[in-house]
């Protein structure tokens, strides 16, 4: 731990300073009065551009996709770059569809986009089927941000003998961020997104200019893990793709992309946002963050050519590759340095996990709360059961980590993706029309979950000799296909899910089962700033 | 069809262009090559961070197309 004295200061000084500002955050553009979930839960819906672009950047490119990318890169080559097709695919889709979500969520006062669900089809639940597959997908994917800050504490290493000394880190960095999250809201990741975005952008541009100079140019780089996976057993690495790995590339960047703005946290963070410009805009300039990505993910290559060697993992004889990349930066960069680039990794995972667990709580709040438990509530009721569950969510994260094996938490970020992606069709779909039956679009969710679960459970993993969701490249051969190839479990499940849905809403048409009204009107869709509020949000 | 406000919409023929950047970049087959390598990157590489630029091009353009006029 001696050897890390300038580097763990580095890292507790940036990390205080963000603190500070998450607590400053609730006085920063101060709403009249706080005790509302718009205010606390979506930041005023007053956003511009700028602030989106650092906050919307902050909450998709996580501290986990900024280590476990990498990672994969190192270990499996050209499969892991999937992150680059997949964040440029994402923006043209949130720009044609995530629009119509933010301009009916404007019109009608959603928070959520279970929210929209519930007043498009007069289904409760539907609704609530959407706000816990939201909640369910969200939790582990907030535990995983406490695998990124694990790495570099490891690396550190800040490592004890018991369970509680080796966590005792992260409870204490969780309860600070729970802290503020709780008296801020949404204002809290904004503002720390800022200094977040500005470390990471300093980090990697140092990196991806340093670092080639130091081993050699960008052809040895690749020449070195070219030989690596060369000499390698595994069929399907290399630094290009194979035969068989293409199909499960393409769709698990689609995939990917479908899910990623599905979750409750990106939609939170484009709620909030002022207009329809801001969000058009930004999906021109939040590209700037893919371009960060893949250069990240060629850290893995990076570290194959410097010969960093990944610490051991929990079980014996295993290894922990999250740890590649703060281990290159350990060897490569002074000490000093290292804490900055270990601090932007540990602040990079405060951001998106105050934003996922202040929209779990948003979906709470709304679709369970209200509609179930107390459907009186007041907006100031409203907005402290919101701030109370975030904190429960995160209690319940920091569990995950330090009782269960962190295995867990990656398999359950797997299971989350396939089932986020099965509530496109209510969701995505809806947007567009109410074609689909209220009870179909349930027995299609039902079914891609089904579907989802069986395929996961039937993937092994050779690598770590695991028999179950041992990834989530399904081979195709167990549909019966005479091929070696494989696809992307979410893609599949989301496709029977539609099927679904459209066979059954031709069979409940037919039995004439009410379809009840829709509570938006067409135009509704393109509303914008300055447009009344159908319900006006009472301010006091 | 004479209504003095019309409906509004977002319905522009240019919103076509935006298939472009989500279908180019799954379409392994064109990327998926070592050479021609550019300053030591595979053309993996390279032409994937050339789609982020396409992806970019595209949205700025249809966003600049179908700006609402403002009075």
């Amino acid at each position: 731990m001696s050897d890390h004295v300038v580097e763990i200061a580095v890292f507790t000084f940036l990390f205080l300073l963000v603190s500070v500002m998450g607590f400053v955050a609730a006085k920063w553009r101060a709403p009249k009065d706080m005790a509302h979930l718009d205010e606390w839960g979506l930041g005023g819906r007053s956003f511009g551009g700028w602030v989106t672009w650092f906050l919307v950047g902050g909450d998709l490119y996580t501290a986990y996709t900024f280590v476990a990318v990498p990672a994969l890169i190192f270990g499996a080559g050209a499969a892991g770059f999937f992150a680059v097709p997949y964040t440029v695919v994402i923006y043209p889709l949130f720009f044609l569809i995530l629009i119509r979500l933010w301009s009916v969520s404007h019109r009608h006062g959603f928070v959520t986009p279970a929210d929209f669900v519930r007043s498009r089809f007069e289904s409760p639940t539907l609704a609530l089927v959407i706000a816990i597959t939201g909640i369910v997908a969200t939790m582990p994917y907030i535990a995983l941000q406490l695998v990124g800050i694990e790495a570099v504490l490891k690396t550190m290493g800040v490592t004890g003998e018991s369970t509680i000394a080796r966590h005792a880190p992260i409870i204490v960095a969780f309860a600070i961020l729970a802290a503020y999250t709780y008296q801020s809201g949404l204002r809290a990741p904004a503002l720390i997104a800022f200094v977040k975005d500005t470390l990471i952008y300093i980090v990697i541009i140092v990196a991806v200019l340093w670092l080639p100079y130091k081993l050699g140019g960008w052809g040895a780089i690749f020449d070195a893990a070219d030989a690596k996976f060369q000499a390698s057993p595994a069929p399907n690495d290399g630094i290009i793709l194979n035969a068989n790995n293409q199909v499960q590339y393409f769709t698990l960047a689609l995939g990917s992309a479908l899910a990623l703005f599905l979750y409750p946290h990106s939609i939170t963070g484009v709620l909030a946002s002022r207009n329809r410009d801001v969000i058009k805009r930004n999906m021109s300039a939040l590209p700037a963050y893919s371009l960060l990505l893949g250069l990240i993910a060629l850290l893995g290559y990076m570290a194959i050519a410097a010969g960093v060697k990944p610490l051991p993992g929990n079980k014996p004889g295993s290894v922990d590759s999250n740890t590649v990349v703060p281990l290159l930066f350990d060897q490569q960069f002074p000490s000093w340095f290292t804490g900055v680039a270990f601090a932007a990794i540990g602040i990079g995972a405060l951001v998106p996990a105050a934003i996922m667990s202040i929209a779990a709580a948003n979906l709470f709040t709304r679709n369970i709360y209200k509609e179930y438990l107390r459907k009186d509530a007041t907006p100031a009721q409203e907005a402290n059961v919101a701030k109370i569950t975030s904190l429960v969510v995160k209690v319940g994260a920091v569990a995950c980590i330090v009782f269960l094996d962190p295995q867990f938490s990656i398999d359950l970020q797997l299971i989350g993706g396939v089932i986020i992606l099965q509530t496109a069709p209510a969701v995505v779909i809806g947007l567009y029309t109410r074609w689909l039956h209220r009870g179909a679009l349930i027995a299609g969710w039902a079914a891609g979950m089904s579907l989802g679960f069986w395929m996961l459970w039937q993937i092994p993993n050779a690598a770590t000799g695991r028999l179950h969701f041992g990834g989530s490249a399904f081979p195709l051969s167990e549909f019966g296909f005479d091929t070696q190839k494989t696809i992307y479990v979410g893609f599949v499940a989301v496709l029977v899910n539609a099927l679904v849905a459209v066979l059954v809403t031709v069979a409940l048409r037919a039995a004439k089962t009410p379809e009840g009204t829709d509570g938006t009107a067409p135009d509704d869709y393109f509303a914008d700033e300055g447009d009344p509020r159908v319900k006006p949000v009472d301010v006091v | 069809m004479t209504e003095p406000q019309p409906p509004r919409s977002d319905r522009s023929p240019w919103n076509w262009l935006l298939v472009v950047p989500i279908v180019v970049p799954l379409l392994t087959f064109l990327f998926n090559h070592d050479e021609p390598r550019i300053g030591g990157f595979p053309l993996f590489y390279w032409l994937q961070f050339a789609f982020i630029l396409l992806g970019v091009t595209t949205t700025t353009i249809v966003y600049q197309m179908t700006k609402r006029s403002r009075s």
